[in-house]
């Protein structure tokens, strides 16, 4: 059924410039596979909601931020003078927390299910590209409060980069704004948190998003090789975006639980001559890298060590980023079993890592 | 498929509609309550600044370190709650204190003693230096005057 539901002169005047019937009959003839593992196909949707939640309360902090030397000031103030600035400010701290659970989630999902194959290698590619802005996003966003703890989070993430033989110590200089971490600092990972990483992560978003309407959602290998008469799917209008939005709204629900519950906490005006706070360690994402950088100190130290770290997650996150072009198609065999296993790997690694690391902090 | 079906829910059970309406209605009201609770902590964030400048329009006087030492002939501008305000020290001694809004559109006016007025530069109102009177121009009501206490370290400044 092509024909218009909806007529009245309004519908017809707009539609006529805008081509609306054609963007309902696409919707209308959209369809999404339904199967054993339909419930991941959530994790994509919940981590733009919870993107959406951070650019609006991101703007609600902008009311009262000031980057620079009074950086830790506003914070102070947007969290215990203005009325439910602490809400904001948490809600906005959990929800990126939230949102990179989230991304890892569809990320693990999408390559356990194979979807990264053909024709989808640009989905996975600007899929990876959104997750390491993401990433730069939680680094950059950490230290705009300027506490005790985002200080030294900030001065040890900036000393990977100045481990790049040469060139590194003026990449992490020209990072920081000098030669330590200072209003500087602070000054332009705001203009990066606010203005570069969303002008960047805007159109990446929008063609990401563009790539799932125009190819679909891809079934699991399983379900690939069924015959068509044994394959289900139900129509995205309404009945996926029904549960989508219900997803939504318990993301949302959970969040707010979160962030009224346990609402993020403020430590103390950073102190450049303070001895840095026993226990610190990096957030959960940074975790894992944190944990086998540490370890692989153990073994090689010094310079080496450190420069064996980067080479090996260089050389980690490209197989992992490429690997659309190792396992291509379902004819990959031993190579798609291969790719399965990497993906094990990986999981094991990092969740491995990741109990070690909090385990070694107690 | 046939007509029969198709009017089937007009020949739906009162009771049954009923309880459609009352869920329809149940679930727009919780709606409306999720939206409420999400619209208020975000509008009391916002309006937090004014809530501040209202508590201090609660303001009633104001005391000024030193201003008795203002020469003859000068004004001293000063914040009397939220919005300006000035202190003149005429040249025959006499002592005035008035908000220095003007009543027209809102610009702070400025006290000109060469001239012996008060002159908003916006618009070009002017008001007497002496009582606050509008003598020409937009503005529509006169500046509101202050009582004046000038004391040995200071002087005060009350609501009339």
């Amino acid at each position: 059924m092509t024909s218009k539901t909806i007529s009245s002169p309004v519908y017809d005047w707009v539609d006529e410039r805008l081509g609306l019937s054609e963007l309902a009959a696409f919707a209308r003839h959209k369809t999404v596979p339904v199967h054993a593992q339909s419930f991941w196909y959530y994790w994509g949707g919940i981590s733009l909601f919870l993107f959406l939640v951070q650019c609006f309360t991101g703007v609600l902090l902008l009311v009262y931020y000031r980057p620079g030397a009074e950086a830790y000031e506003s914070v102070r103030q947007i969290t215990f003078v203005m009325h439910f600035g602490w809400l904001i400010r948490s809600a906005h701290a959990w929800s990126a927390n939230l949102m990179i659970f989230a991304i890892l989630v569809h990320m693990f999902s999408v390559f356990f299910m194979k979807a990264y194959r053909k024709p989808r290698e640009f989905g996975w590619l600007s899929g990876m590209a959104l997750l390491g802005i993401a990433s730069v996003f939680g680094f950059s966003g950490y230290l705009l409060p300027m506490d005790e703890l985002s200080y030294f989070a900030t001065k040890v993430g900036l000393e990977i980069p100045s481990a790049i033989p040469w060139i590194g110590s003026a990449i992490a200089n020209m990072l920081r704004g000098g030669p330590d971490v200072s209003e500087f600092t602070v000054q332009r990972f705001f203009a990066l948190h606010v203005v570069v990483l969303p002008a960047l992560f805007l159109p990446l978003l929008g063609f990401h998003l563009w790539l799932v309407q125009k190819h679909g959602n891809a079934s699991p290998p399983s379900v690939e090789s069924l015959p068509s008469y044994q394959r289900k799917s139900e129509p995205f209008l309404p009945n996926f975006l029904r549960k989508d939005l219900a997803m939504w709204l318990i993301s949302l629900n959970i969040l707010a639980l979160l962030a009224s519950v346990f609402p993020w906490s403020l430590g103390k005006p950073f102190d450049a001559l303070a001895p840095a706070p026993v226990g610190i360690h990096p957030e959960w994402y940074f975790m894992s890298p944190f944990e086998m950088l540490k370890m692989l100190g153990a073994v090689l130290p010094g310079e080496v060590g450190e420069i064996a770290g980067i080479l090996l997650f260089t050389v980690g996150i490209a197989l992992w980023v490429l690997i659309p072009f190792y396992d291509s198609s379902k004819e990959s065999g031993k190579r798609g079993r291969a790719a399965h296993y990497f993906g094990l790997l990986a999981v094991i690694a990092l969740l491995a890592t990741t109990v070690i690391g909090y385990w070694t902090i107690r | 498929m046939n007509e029969v079906i198709k009017l089937q829910p007009l020949a739906e059970e009162p009771g049954e509609a009923t309880t459609r309406r009352a869920f329809l209605a149940a679930a727009g009201a919780a709606g409306l309550a999720y939206t409420a609770a999400l619209a208020y902590p975000i509008y009391r964030y916002l309006a937090s600044p004014e809530e501040m400048a209202m508590s201090a329009t609660a303001v009633t006087e104001v005391m000024l370190k030193d201003a008795q030492k203002l020469p003859a002939g000068s004004v001293l501008m000063f914040k009397f709650g939220a919005s300006p305000a000035m202190l003149i020290h005429h040249a025959d001694d006499r002592w005035v204190a008035m908000t220095a809004v003007c009543t027209h559109l809102g610009c702070t006016v400025q006290y000109e003693p060469q001239a012996d007025r008060i002159h908003c530069a916006c618009h070009g109102g002017v008001y007497n230096p002496y009582t606050g009177a509008n003598v020409s121009g937009p503005p529509p009501k006169p500046l509101k005057l202050f009582k004046v206490a000038v004391n040995e370290g200071s002087v005060e400044v009350s609501r009339a």
